[in-house]
């Protein structure tokens, strides 16, 4: 484990860290008499350059909502999204730039997010990928740490969930998964082996649009646990959680 | 009530007339117009002819760099069993300019308790059990975001920013909840390199000596970070 995070890190900071810096340079015509540079990616960032209705600026990179530009001269500093679109590509051609707004909400892709809450009487902390197949339809892929007195349990689940109101900022929504659930059990109470089972689940929730990229989550979930005993074991899973939408 | 009525009808009525009425003298003034321009057989142009031209719309790539990855070391100070170095890893993913969610994995190893140091043979935790690891997801806030100067020349933006989270420690054997707080200052040097410094308490129950406690186990690093 500690061999495969030190190898990840090597990777992303010395095969994807100099890949970052090759970057894509956009070159942008301003139309509106005037944009304002920003010394940093930030409202409260002073302006200190203006660049006037016809000059050429060029886009180097983009930090959440904020564009760093080089005007003429040299000089560099940030612009926000609402300032770039005011400018057109030297052909003459509007420019539109992808916004995190409330708009975007509504076809967005992908999602991210993280959750925690409790799994019968464990504490639970979850972190889940989600991608849209229609504005109603989505499917998840989660892996979930429960952390609890007796055992403690990892499961990874894959499901399906449907939204009711996809274009409301707030939606109830329906879902069904499955997956596995590794369980072990403490080893100061018992010697007992780790063991194995397979999971699914039904259950409803709901999303709230907060702000930007941003959603909050709140879900319930009923688990049932297909042990190798002669009965099946029932979870109720409550949760909580942020994300973001690409 | 039914006078009501009959002046709501009465004045549908009569906006409706006054609507036909323009209209056909506005068209009759728009025939009497084409008929001195325009031969009978030719086509009629339509009455409004929009000058808006349809803009063509780009989208240009532009690289975005909201994701921030990098490593840290520093001390941590496991209650009862004194401070050690802690290594990590961590990942950072900026949502807006004001919010981030952070992933982090360190790992340290414990000491030996007071209790262990003056009894001499004891030993409350195996070599194994003394490892400890954690890994969080938090969620971070730029409280102070600003700017440092360094000489007369340079400037750099730097971030103070307030994190809070949850996850798991791997201590003494067992997998232990932890809820994790604390702060730290994000200085970004260049186009792609931040430097940061960071304090942050780690929270969890441990019942190693008997009864249950809460534990604070309070850890500062520093470590860069590269955006990408």
């Amino acid at each position: 484990m500690n061999r495969f995070l030190y190898t990840w890190a090597f990777v992303v900071l010395f095969v994807l860290a100099p890949t970052a810096v090759a970057k894509s340079e956009v070159e942008l015509v301003v139309e509106e008499p005037f944009i304002e540079l920003r010394t940093g990616p930030g409202r409260g960032y002073p302006v200190f350059y203006v660049v006037e209705a016809g000059e050429a600026i060029t886009v180097t990179r983009r930090r959440t909502e904020w564009f760093e530009v080089v005007a003429p001269r040299g000089k560099k500093g940030w612009v926000h999204r609402e300032a770039l679109e005011l400018t057109l590509d030297p052909d003459g051609f509007a420019i539109r730039v992808e916004d995190s707004s409330f708009g975007s909400y509504s076809n967005r892709r992908f999602e991210m997010g993280v959750m925690d809450g409790v799994f019968g009487s464990a504490d639970v902390i979850s972190v889940y990928g989600a991608y849209a197949i229609t504005p109603n339809i989505s499917t998840e892929l989660a892996v979930s740490q429960g952390i609890g007195t007796f055992a403690d349990n990892v499961f990874a689940t894959v499901n399906v969930v449907h939204q009711f109101f996809p274009d409301k900022r707030i939606t109830p929504f329906f879902t069904l998964g499955g997956g596995v659930l590794r369980t072990s059990p403490n080893a100061t109470l018992v010697e007992v082996e780790d063991r194995t089972d397979e999971i699914a689940f039904a259950g409803v929730g709901l999303r709230a649009y907060a702000t930007r990229r941003m959603l909050l989550r709140l879900e319930y979930k009923t688990y049932v646990i297909f042990t190798s005993r002669d009965d099946n074991q029932e979870i109720d899973e409550w949760k909580a959680g942020i994300s973001f939408f690409f | 009530m039914e006078s009501r009525y009959f002046f709501l009808f009465l004045g549908r009525r009569l906006l409706l007339g006054i609507l036909l009425a323009s209209s056909l003298f506005m068209g009759g003034c728009s025939m009497l117009q084409q008929s001195a321009s325009l031969t009978a057989d030719e086509e009629v142009p339509p009455v409004i002819d929009p000058e808006v031209e349809r803009r063509d719309i780009k989208v240009p790539e532009i690289d975005s760099e909201n994701f921030e990855v990098g490593v840290y070391g520093g001390l941590i100070s496991i209650e009862d069993f004194g401070t050690d170095a802690v290594v990590g890893v961590r990942a950072a993913f900026h949502a807006t300019e004001d919010f981030f969610i952070e992933v982090a994995y360190g790992q340290s190893e414990a000491g030996r308790t007071s209790f262990e140091e003056l009894s001499g043979a004891v030993e409350l935790l195996t070599d194994e059990e003394r490892e400890f690891t954690y890994y969080n997801l938090s969620i971070g806030y730029n409280v102070l975001p600003g700017e440092a100067f360094f000489g007369r020349k340079r400037a750099f933006n730097t971030a103070l920013y307030v994190i809070a989270g949850v996850g798991s420690t791997e201590f003494a054997g067992d997998d232990r909840f932890t809820i994790n707080a604390g702060f730290g200052y994000r200085v970004i040097v260049n186009d792609f390199l931040a430097l940061h410094a960071d304090v942050r308490d780690h929270l969890f129950d441990i019942d190693l000596l008997g009864e249950e406690k809460t534990t604070h186990n309070i850890e500062y690093n520093f470590g860069f970070t590269i955006f990408f």
